[in-house]
């Protein structure tokens, strides 16, 4: 799977929240269309770690590169980089003020240049693959969660990343709308889209995982293939997770 | 009360001169308070710290000491303001043109001060609007002034108005004080000039000079709440 050097890399990465410290010494490679979960026990800076990787949350020592480029500060290089990873976040973060056709070109129009024409047509054909065409006219206050997040999925796509970040894309989902979000992010695994997924549901890390990832207290504290991890984790951290969150 | 009519066009000449430097100033205090606005949640630190000395300064200080520099201190710099004669604008605004540059002083005090209350009534829009909607836009790759003119500020809006509204109320009456700084003729000097020289009965005078305010700010006011129904309604 992983082909000469890696897309993502984290090397002894470090964040301080003031006095909390979220990220402790965390190092991680990421390679090309490689599908990394990364679980764990809420507050064990799994989502702070999605978020260091497009810097929308500044790292306080170490160092993170993307595709051999080391990460820009603040600035257009930084816009520019961002422009390469996409991002679905839990709580979709659609641009309320416009419809879902129009936040799926924002980025394209904008950040590439494309022509309107050019982009509203792709856009389309993202919003098909995604299964909500019909609702391309909608604001997303008009649609549901599931719907919406998938129109997140679609506004990232847009942008042609060459990696993408979900940062728990189901945890505000009812459990109906769970699997239609799910579906979509499978079949991007599928493709060969290099993914770093933030997530609680299990199933997705066994079936489209080729790691997972296991952090607590902002430690990163196993990385092993799906089978491997669930079938025998080798921390008692990881054990005691999973034990809470498999028994039911 | 027969001085409200006999006297009708010094109240008029007043009114009309008050609603010169209100307009003016609300247009220069707009656009100044949203360059300080932009300057205040730059993500530079250098600007950020520039935007909230600005507001710092001018929001804590009386609008009397400011005129007082603007009326003192410009000319102890050698400046006449004269970079406010703009050619055009001064055959509407004639006092923009005069040599006497007491309403030119008046003005930029004006300005000065609004603008730092301009730049919060817009901030306080901007906080209004989720965090998620600007970091979704910064995801994407929109750079700051991108994110602010096509995600952050038309959420913002409508959230700004009614403060903006409040704060060019305030200036309109703020503006009463330009007669101890040398511009003759403003709605409320026009008092003084009835009174003092003209001997007129003080009451009445001073129920004209409201009567000229209230024709001002009423109307601003009730356009306000209209918007504000109208928000809540779309809500």
């Amino acid at each position: 799977m992983t082909t000469s050097e890696p897309l993502i890399v984290l090397e002894a990465v470090n964040k301080w929240f003031g006095p909390l410290h979220v990220l402790d010494n965390v190092s991680l490679s990421v390679g090309r269309g490689e599908v990394v979960v990364v679980i764990g026990p809420s507050g064990s800076g799994k989502s702070t770690l999605c978020r260091t990787i497009n810097r929308l949350e500044p790292i306080t020592s170490g160092s993170i590169t993307f595709d051999g480029q080391p990460l820009p500060a603040e600035g257009r290089a930084l816009a520019k980089l961002r422009s390469e990873v996409g991002m679905v976040f839990q709580s979709f973060n659609l641009f309320a003020h416009k419809t879902i056709l129009e936040n799926v070109t924002l980025g394209p129009i904008k950040v590439r240049r494309e022509k309107p024409a050019a982009a509203r047509e792709r856009g389309l054909a993202l919003l098909d693959r995604v299964g909500i065409a019909n609702q391309a006219d909608k604001f997303p206050a008009q649609l549901s969660g599931g719907q919406q997040q998938r129109v997140a999925i679609a506004r990232a796509l847009a942008m042609q990343p060459k990696a993408m970040l979900f940062d728990e894309p189901t945890s505000a989902l009812d459990p109906e709308m769970v699997g239609e979000v799910l579906d979509v992010m499978t079949s991007l695994a599928r493709e060969g889209m290099t993914m770093v997924v933030v997530t609680h549901e299990m199933g997705f890390a066994r079936h489209a995982a080729n790691r997972v990832v296991f952090m607590a207290d902002g430690q990163l504290v196993e990385d092993a293939p799906p089978t491997e991890f669930f079938a025998n984790p080798r921390s008692e951290r990881a054990k005691d997770f999973l034990s809470k969150i498999l028994t039911h | 009360m027969s001085v409200l009519i006999d006297k009708f066009d010094v109240f008029a000449s007043g009114f009309w001169l008050t609603l010169q430097i209100c307009f003016l100033a609300a247009i220069g205090a707009l656009i100044l308070g949203s360059v300080v606005a932009v300057l205040r949640i730059s993500p530079v630190p250098p600007l950020r710290a520039l935007g909230t000395a600005y507001v710092n300064t001018f929001r804590n200080l009386p609008l009397t000491i400011v005129m007082f520099f603007a009326a003192f201190g410009l000319p102890a710099l050698g400046s006449n303001a004269d970079f406010l004669r703009i050619p055009g604008l001064d055959i509407v605004f004639s006092r923009l043109g005069t040599d006497l540059p007491y309403f030119r002083f008046a003005l930029i005090a004006l300005v000065l001060y609004t603008a730092a209350f301009v730049c919060e009534a817009l901030r306080s829009g901007v906080n209004a609007v989720p965090a998620g909607q600007a970091e979704a836009a910064r995801s994407l790759g929109l750079t700051f002034i991108q994110n602010l003119r096509h995600v952050v500020l038309p959420q913002s809006w409508t959230a700004s108005v009614v403060p903006l509204g409040s704060v060019i109320i305030a200036m309109i009456k703020n503006s009463a004080l330009i007669g101890f700084f040398g511009v003759i003729g403003d709605l409320s000097q026009t008092a003084d000039q009835l009174t003092s020289a003209g001997g007129e009965p003080f009451i009445p005078v001073a129920i004209g000079i409201s009567i000229g305010y209230l024709i001002m700010t009423v109307p601003l006011g009730a356009l306000l709440d209209r918007v504000e129904r109208r928000q809540a309604v779309a809500r």
